[in-house]
């Protein structure tokens, strides 16, 4: 009896992946105007998202930023890798909640201003347990 | 020179990332099924919670020092993990992650402010972009920058996070302060060895005689010896090699008596195994099955064996290892014991399409054919809508989750929600 084990390689048919079929240039017919021209289809994701391991996503409650733009419900894509400056949009989080609100760094403080008459100026003080979390750079509304 | 970052308290840390107002309070992290603790943050730790409390015995324990208790969330810190890898990415192309929170670079710098500089740059980097706190050790060689990373997390003030060992002076000083059981790759059984020979510090260590330690212990030691003395004999390994083992071993919801339920249990942790193996193109030809009784039952022994069953030939169909694991369950099983946890383990794993050629034994040629359709449908269909015939449909297996917070980074539902 032959000892010696065999090593066989069984085809993998599983789905290729990788590689890329190009099916112009050999064929007969005629090859496609538009292969040179080709470009990558728009995505929102490269739209939006210019720094992908700084950035997360949360939805707004309430209306607070209304005058913004940011009604209740929309997306909020947050880039933690911008540096907070005076009138930028922040997400922050301000004695035991997150709340979304425009910057104002003047020089008696930082502020914390809703846009909505109904809502008033927060300013931040010593006292406050007070983080800034990340900069709003976009908004997705549902419509 | 290397460095290893490796994040403070992780699992805590995601979890403070996305609850702020637990920055100062005590965390403890429970395992699979709310288990035992797992994780600690530094404030528990202080309180003196021990890794692997049984989460139940320490109910008490954990309201009394207002301590706040998480389920684990995986989804969250392995997405959170990536992000930490991506961005030591951009620092260094030479990369070894080498857990979930802790990764070895190789750094082509050799100015000595620059590696303090590049450091600090590191942790900064991090902290902003994820919120999540690190150390950082940069050394000559991977075993001090373990060392070095240790000094930075243990004394923050003085080195800000961030420790170079760049200097013969630094190295001593170093290895006479690491205890011999914080060294990298010593384990607790040469610990007690090295104690003996009265070895306590790393800089003991170093100074054996290079042939008494290859003699007394094994070529692996005296390679640390040497990479602890500042030559390189470990490199980055870049590319971890599939996993030689995999196992899925849970507790119960409740104790069991019923040899039915058992082996619903163990048919389901085998299946699982089996599409683990799938996933990672692997086979396997040794199946370990475990069943432990109730440990915290007073009245009876706790009970705990295992059986080990050799395949007569490799294989990574759920039909096989389901089959001899629920086998091996008909043995270990006894009358009149309260189990509480079950486990397979599958090892000898060899690539699937590297079969050793048997002439009688083989893996029936329908079953792969089958497990790719039955992986599909899953894949297709969500959470195990097919199941094998000895696994119960009704049960849908559940972890205990109760203090699981939500996945903010990987289910849009779940995402943060703010004022």
């Amino acid at each position: 009896m032959i000892t010696e084990a065999l090593t066989f390689f069984t085809p993998d048919t599983q789905e290729s992946e990788g590689a890329f079929f190009f099916d112009t240039g050999i064929s007969c017919g005629f090859p496609s105007p538009a292969a040179d021209f080709k470009q990558e289809r728009i995505s929102l994701d490269r739209e939006l998202i210019k720094n992908k391991e700084a950035t997360f996503f949360a939805k707004v409650s309430g209306q607070s930023m209304i005058g913004a733009g940011l009604d209740d419900n929309d997306l909020l894509v947050i880039d933690r890798s911008i540096a907070p400056s005076d009138n930028k949009i922040a997400v922050c989080f301000l004695d035991g909640e997150f709340t979304v609100k425009r910057l104002r760094v003047t020089k008696d403080g930082v502020w914390l201003q809703p846009e909505n008459s109904d809502y008033h100026p927060i300013k931040i003080t010593t006292e406050n347990n007070f983080v800034i979390w990340g900069i709003v750079t976009n908004v997705i509304k549902k419509l | 020179m290397f460095a290893l970052v490796d994040c403070n308290n992780f699992y805590a840390s995601c979890e403070r990332v996305f609850q702020p107002q637990f920055r100062n309070t005590p965390i403890a992290i429970l395992s699979n099924n709310d288990g035992c603790v797992i994780a600690r943050s530094d404030e528990a730790k202080k309180i003196g919670i021990p890794m692997g409390a049984p989460a139940f015995k320490y109910k008490a324990f954990f309201k009394e020092h207002n301590i706040k208790v998480f389920s684990s969330n995986y989804p969250l810190y392995g997405d959170m993990s990536s992000r930490v890898m991506n961005i030591l990415k951009q620092f260094s192309p030479d990369i070894e992650v080498y857990s979930i929170d802790e990764a070895f670079l190789e750094l082509n710098i050799f100015e000595k402010e620059n590696l303090d500089k590049l450091g600090h740059e590191m942790r900064n980097r991090i902290l902003q972009w994820t919120g999540l706190p690190t150390c950082v050790g940069i050394a000559p060689t991977k075993s001090l920058s373990k060392v070095a990373n240790k000094i930075a997390r243990k004394f923050p003030k003085e080195t800000g996070g961030t420790f170079v060992i760049d200097s013969e002076n630094k190295r001593l000083k170093a290895l006479k302060w690491t205890k011999i059981k914080d060294v990298w790759g010593i384990g607790s059984r040469l610990q007690k060895r090295l104690i003996q020979q009265n070895i306590k510090t790393a800089y003991d260590f170093t100074q054996l005689p290079d042939v008494w330690v290859k003699n007394n212990f094994s070529v692996t030691e005296l390679n640390l010896k040497k990479d602890l003395e500042g030559m390189i004999t470990f490199t980055l390994e870049e590319n971890h090699p599939v996993k030689k083992s995999i196992a899925t071993t849970r507790s119960f919801e409740n104790t069991y008596t019923d040899i039915k339920d058992i082996k619903e249990r163990v048919a389901t942790f085998a299946n699982s195994c089996a599409e683990k193996l799938r996933i990672q193109n692997s086979n396997c030809n040794i199946i370990i099955v475990l069943l432990q009784g109730d440990r915290f039952d007073k009245n009876s022994n706790p009970y705990k064996n295992s059986i080990t069953v050799t395949l007569p030939h490799t294989t990574n169909s759920s039909l096989t290892i389901t089959k001899y694991a629920t086998k091996a369950i008909e043995q270990l099983y006894k009358k009149g014991i309260n189990y509480k946890r079950a486990g397979v383990i599958v090892t000898g794993l060899v690539p699937t399409d590297n079969h050793q050629l048997d002439m009688f034994a083989r893996e029936n040629p329908k079953h792969r054919p089958l497990m790719q359709a039955i992986d599909q449908l899953n894949k297709k269909y969500g959470d195990h809508k097919l199941k094998l015939a000895n696994q119960d449909l009704d049960k849908t297996w559940k972890m205990r989750q109760e203090y699981l917070s939500k996945q903010y980074t990987t289910q849009f539902n779940q995402i943060l929600i703010i004022k």
